[in-house]
């Protein structure tokens, strides 16, 4: 008679969930590469907040109209899933980037930049002398900019 | 302009050469200049490596610092307008 096999697909469940994974993964694969998508995941989170509306369909569907939908039962478990993933960005982009050092012996404004003595991509010495006198474009240089950076890219 | 991290030589080489960056990119294995500069971020690389946190300083043709910028964040990075903006200083 009337069954579970009649009752429809309920997509809108997948579709939130897949778009939670992405949401998450795309960050760091895509958005993180470009400024204005990596200093405030706008990207990001617009992504999670379509993911939630389809979530919320879906369950609305399944529990709303449950003699024609599924996903009573796994629509819940891809809700807490995405969810979590969630909670794992925020903290992965929001909470525990912030941990970090103090810093209080980092030189200040005015300070005279300490010197060093570095190797380039090619092996060859560079200091920062070097980068404050060699002409750039045929002029001296007006000044330098330090960039230090995590690395491992 | 000069990059710094604690990658290798050969690695900042294919940086370059899959990015285009033609900028300088140095290194600093041992994190001596980043320690100097108080600005290691200890165990915080993969496999517990020291790096370098974010951090930008322009200097001045004297060496001295004009202006730096350290972040709250390590996703949160000074963008290109602001370093520019920053380098209008020194015109």
């Amino acid at each position: 008679m009337a069954t579970e096999a009649k009752r429809a697909w309920n997509w809108l469940l997948w579709a939130g969930f897949g778009l939670s994974v992405v949401a998450f993964l795309s960050y760091f694969a895509v958005f993180a590469n470009f400024p204005s998508t990596r200093n405030l995941p706008w990207a990001n989170l617009i992504l999670f907040a379509i993911a939630a509306g389809l979530l919320v369909a879906g369950m609305r569907r399944a529990f709303g109209q449950a003699q024609f939908y599924r996903g009573k039962v796994f629509g819940s478990i891809l809700s807490v899933l995405s969810a979590l993933i969630f909670g794992v960005f925020v903290l992965a982009i929001f909470v525990y980037p912030r941990h970090l050092p103090v810093s209080a012996a980092a030189p200040k404004v005015g300070a005279k930049a300490p010197d060093f003595n570095l190797t380039d991509s090619d092996n060859r010495p560079v200091s920062l002398s070097n980068l404050l006198t060699e002409p750039v474009g045929g002029a001296a240089p007006k000044g330098v900019m330090l960039v230090f950076y995590r690395g491992y890219w | 302009m000069a990059a710094i991290s604690v990658d290798l030589p050969s690695d900042s080489r294919n940086l370059r050469a899959k990015r285009g960056y033609t900028f300088t990119i140095l290194s600093d294995p041992d994190a001596t200049v980043i320690k100097r500069y108080d600005l290691l971020h200890p165990k915080a690389g993969p496999d517990e490596h020291d790096v370098a946190r974010p951090a930008e300083f322009l200097l001045d043709s004297a060496g001295r610092v004009r202006w730096l910028n350290l972040t709250e964040s390590y996703w949160v990075r000074a963008t290109p307008e602001q370093l520019l903006q920053a380098t209008s200083a020194l015109r």
